[in-house]
């Protein structure tokens, strides 16, 4: 492996959003003092900015896509796929941001800090191409995460929701390293690549200690992406955060946590497929039955969600579990289409919940199709894709997650799949039928009018979705051309 | 532009621009929906006009590439059968307009804007020709009338939406499973080239795999018909759903079903459906004398005629798992009457609702006294859904139990029991509502009908005529495409069920 003493203009063009972002982020902190007095909306715009600069600097660093900082980064079209995506997610979670920290009084430049940390983190995780740096980005991205989830931090349930995401999350971490660690004693590379060489090399490690390490990093990342059986935390922490925050963790972090999976999975584990599929197969099976069975009890919202990301982290296992660059592509076309409804779901919830997250309920959406007949329509875009209708990115998705699993012969986790996107019809359907055919309730009759961030973070959402459902082929062929990962 | 095309744009452009228009007059809307259906529907008379009925293929083809990984095109065509039934739903919508026009008060806008995109999704379920592009429509149906039975449905509507939707769903989501299947064997969705590719041995199913992908279509499509016992969504839904709903899942969307096993199923996968026959044709024909007998016992109008229809869908799934020309000539006829007939049954029970605000049949008597001519023409119907020869019931039945017989003799004897039942418990129906003294209520709240409702019926019953005394308007080129099924349902594998025509007509047709 050769190691460069100095840096590299090339490197530092493809490590240019992590850069941007820390910047901004910092900058933010800096400029608390002079900025606070002026006005309370500087910050998200200014994190707007930082975001909108690191989109166009992860596009731009595609332009010459290759290895940086002797291998331990990699941009190509996976990584630059996944930065934009999480880029995005972070702008539609700024958005309706504004109204929410407004009602909560709780402006400040720390919010929008961590946020940047976070997305630097997780640009950083999908771009790396060696474990220790994808523990890094792991980590600078979960730790930010953490203090995002207990923001509120006069509330309760945001402190047993940060609490509980640091306690579960850094022992996940540790179940990671201890896994990474494995690897390297075994193989001697953290390198992706030369994992992979090392594994179908003729001095191929003992199958033990890289089944121990395949299986420690499986429980960290499983933990991560809130698969089965390591879900438990996602409905309570979920619930606690803020929801802009709950929006952001359901889509961004786990979307990045799904790419460093795919990436080590898909090239360093790749030789010991056979190994690791049943363990996939199980907890993709689990995480879809339990995520749509536990959310058919649930009534509150977040808590509803939550349980829908963990079914829908199950549907994108089942991509992982067809082990083919199809699947892969499936994968990330699912995660794009996801984040955008999911995040698009929760702004409703947000923009609805009103001062303290009082408005929480399943029953709270009573009538907000009279009330507020442009909201309602975007939240139905969003739970009719969740629910997998035609001409929305959701439905396409798990169309091409489900073709690559039979592609790869999986016919009875594509049947049980499918049945189980049929069972989770039914909890979306109540939110439908609570704001179309109940009377108002007191929530919807309150509901402020949208301001201009908040229709932003409906109606874009909305567009990314209804355009993944009609006019797929062009994420779809950029997802298949960058689905073959370097191994 | 393609004429098809023109026929899915209209109705689409109709519902965004409905979606538009403003909430505070509901008038706008209810003219806007009025116009445009009319329009579509006059667009696609052009269709038996063009139509060239010697040929038994596909026909005003419009093929062009939607997605290109995996390969989905935006195939549209219509051949002898999906041309009537895009016919029937171009022919409703109006009408369904035309009968909500006063019965919807609450939400107007978005009633008639669901009502247009639920006709986008019917006129697309009939004439896609791609697999992909058939489900999207199958789907896209589904959504806007979940809407239309949960919002402006009585009082158990939430209920008879979401098993509606629940129901459907579950159904299609083995279907998707079974079209990806397919498409990853034979590398395209397109069903015209499945279909060579089947005929010309390129593609073959294994017999098991060949089952359980017939399976997984046919309980899409046999939830949608319904066949017994996946009817229990049914009765709910259709007695929920404001009247226009039920005339439109009545009369098109069960359609998409029987279409569904017709086009789809017996073409791929014929000798699955072979070998599931017997066993589909005792199914239907407890339907048939099942959904007799329920109805008969029915104290609720609406709900009557819903398990009716459970006994007419049978007739027609023993037509079409006859394997005998005259048992799909007569199956696809019998599909266009139940849609004119039961479509008329809902619509005039309809108007009897909107004036007495009731469906219980106790409620009522006496109605020919102060309405004669909704009497008048409620008889019509009867006796055109209990196949009086004459009108339209009547070719149909005859049809499929002539069929029948060439294939069972004692299927069709079966079958022939729901015809008398039919007579009995339409005729008492009647007898109840129509005949006796009029109450206080009848008296006071039946004037007979409007100008505007009259426009709403007199076509169902002069097509209802028409199609019982000329039905050559409408058979040929149904005959020709069922032929074509037939001898592509007979690909590969020796015929098993009996088709030997031993009567001079079947020998003539």
């Amino acid at each position: 492996m050769p190691v460069s003493n100095f840096v590299n203009p090339a490197d530092l063009v493809r490590f240019l959003p992590e850069i941007i972002l820390t910047v901004m982020g910092t900058l933010l902190m800096v400029l608390d003092p002079v900025l606070h007095k002026r006005s309370s909306y500087a910050f998200g715009h200014l994190s707007l900015l930082g975001l909108a600069a690191a989109l166009v600097a992860s596009v731009y660093a595609f332009r010459d896509p290759g290895p940086a900082f002797g291998g331990m980064l990699m941009v190509d079209g996976f990584a630059t796929f996944f930065r934009v995506l999480v880029i995005g997610v972070g702008i539609l979670t700024i958005l309706p941001s504004y109204r929410f920290l407004a009602r909560h009084d709780a402006e400040t430049s720390e919010y929008h800090a961590l946020l940047l940390y976070s997305i630097a983190g997780q640009c950083l995780m999908v771009s790396a191409n060696e474990l220790i740096m994808i523990f890094l980005g792991l980590e600078i991205s979960s730790i930010a995460s953490y203090i995002l989830a207990g923001y509120l931090r006069d509330d309760k349930r945001a402190n047993e929701s940060a609490l509980k995401y640091f306690l579960l999350g850094s022992f996940a971490t540790g179940f990671f390293l201890y896994g990474v660690a494995f690897i390297y004693g075994s193989t001697g590379t953290v390198n992706l690549t030369s994992v992979h060489a090392a594994l179908t090399g003729p001095n191929a490690p003992s199958p033990v200690f890289v089944g121990v390490a395949a299986a420690l990093m499986f429980v960290g990342l499983a933990f991560k992406v809130s698969a089965a059986p390591f879900q438990v935390w996602a409905p309570d922490v979920y619930q606690g955060a803020p929801t802009p925050v709950t929006a952001f963790l359901s889509a961004g972090p786990k979307a990045a946590a799904f790419a460093i999976f795919l990436r080590i999975f898909m090239t360093s584990f790749q030789p010991i497929a056979n190994g690791w599929e049943p363990l996939v197969w199980g907890s993709a099976l689990l995480s879809m039955t339990i995520g749509n069975f536990a959310a058919l009890l649930q009534s509150n919202v977040k808590r509803l969600l939550a349980y829908s990301s963990i079914a829908h982290a199950g549907y994108v296992l089942v991509a992982l579990t067809a082990r083919s660059d199809v699947g892969t592509a499936a994968a990330m076309f699912y995660l794009a289409a996801y984040a955008f409804m999911n995040v698009g779901a929760f702004a409703v919830v947000s923009h609805l919940s009103g001062r303290g997250e009082r408005y929480q309920n399943v029953d709270d959406f009573a009538g907000l199709g009279q009330k507020q007949p442009l909201t309602a329509a975007m939240l139905t875009i969003f739970l009719l894709s969740l629910i997998g209708v035609p001409l929305t990115g959701g439905f396409f998705g798990k169309f091409y997650i489900f073709k690559a699993a039979l592609e790869s012969h999986l016919v009875w986790l594509t049947v049980l799949g499918l049945l189980n996107s049929a069972v989770a019809a039914y909890y979306y359907l109540r939110l439908l039928v609570m704001m179309y055919m109940h009377e108002p309730s007191e929530a919807a009759t309150n509901a402020e009018p949208l301001s201009f961030g908040l229709s932003a973070a409906l109606i874009l959402p909305a567009l990314g979705t209804l355009v993944l459902g009609i006019f797929p082929s062009w994420v779809l062929e950029f997802a298949g051309r960058s689905s073959n990962l370097v191994k | 532009m393609n004429l098809l095309t023109l026929l899915l744009a209209l109705p689409l452009a109709g519902f965004l621009i409905a979606l538009l228009l403003p909430r505070s007059s509901p008038h706008a809307s209810r003219t806007w929906a009025l116009g445009i259906s009319l329009l579509t529907f006059v667009v696609s008379l052009a269709l038996p006009a063009m139509f060239d009925r010697g040929a038994a293929g596909n026909q005003f083809t419009l093929d062009v590439p939607w997605i290109s990984t995996p390969e989905i095109h935006y195939h549209v065509a219509v051949d002898g059968v999906g041309l009537w039934l895009l016919l029937l739903s171009t022919f409703l919508t109006p009408i369904c307009v035309l009968i909500s026009w006063r019965s919807i008060q609450n939400r107007v806008k978005e009633f008639f804007a669901f009502l247009l995109l639920l006709e986008f999704g019917l006129i697309g379920v009939f004439i896609a020709q791609d697999l992909f592009l058939f489900y999207v429509f199958w789907e896209v149906s589904l959504v806007p009338m979940y809407f239309l039975v949960g919002i402006w449905g009585h009082e158990r509507r939430i209920y008879a939406a979401v098993k509606f939707f629940l129901f459907t769903m579950a159904g299609s989501v083995l279907m998707l499973a079974a079209i990806i299947y397919v498409y990853n064997r034979a590398g395209t969705f397109s069903y015209p080239v499945l279909l060579d590719m089947l005929q010309s041995g390129r593609l073959s199913f294994a017999p098991q795999e060949q089952l359980y992908l017939f399976l997984a279509f046919f309980i899409a499509f046999a939830i949608k018909v319904p066949i017994f016992p996946l009817h229990t969504w049914l009765p709910d839904a259709h007695v929920e759903a404001p009247t226009a709903g039920s005339v439109m899942l009545a009369s098109v969307m069960l359609k998409m079903g029987t279409y569904g096993i017709l086009h789809f199923c017996l073409p791929l996968f014929p000798s699955a459906s072979r070998r599931c026959a017997p066993w589909i044709v005792v199914l239907a024909i407890i339907g048939i004398i099942y959904g007799a007998l329920v109805s008969m016992v029915q104290p609720n109008m609406k709900k009557l005629v819903a398990y009716s229809s459970v006994s007419h869908l049978g007739f027609v799934i023993l037509g079409i798992f006859s394997f005998t020309q005259l048992g799909l000539d007569g199956a696809v006829y019998q599909m266009l009457n139940h849609g004119i007939s039961t479509g008329a049954l809902f619509v005039l029970v309809g108007l009897l609702y909107e004036r007495r605000h009731s469906l219980e049949i106790k409620d009522y008597g006496g109605v020919s006294t102060v309405a004669p001519w909704l009497a008048t023409v409620f008889l019509i119907t009867t006796l055109a859904s209990i196949g009086l020869p004459t009108l339209n019931n009547f070719v149909g039945e005859f049809l499929v139990l002539q069929g029948a017989a060439l294939a069972n003799y004692t299927w069709a004897v079966y079958a022939a029991i729901g015809v008398i039942l039919s007579a009995c418990y339409m005729l008492w129906l009647y007898q109840r509502v129509f005949y006796g003294e009029a109450g206080e209520q009848v008296r006071s709240h039946l004037p007979d009908m409007n100008l505007r409702e009259w426009a709403a019926v007199v076509p169902l019953v002069v097509m209802m005529v028409w199609m019982g005394v000329y039905s050559q308007s409408f058979l040929p080129p149904v005959s020709k495409t069922t032929a074509r099924v037939l001898s592509q349902a007979q690909v590969n594998v020796p015929f098993q069920v009996q088709l030997r025509p031993n009567t001079e007509v079947a020998r003539a047709r």
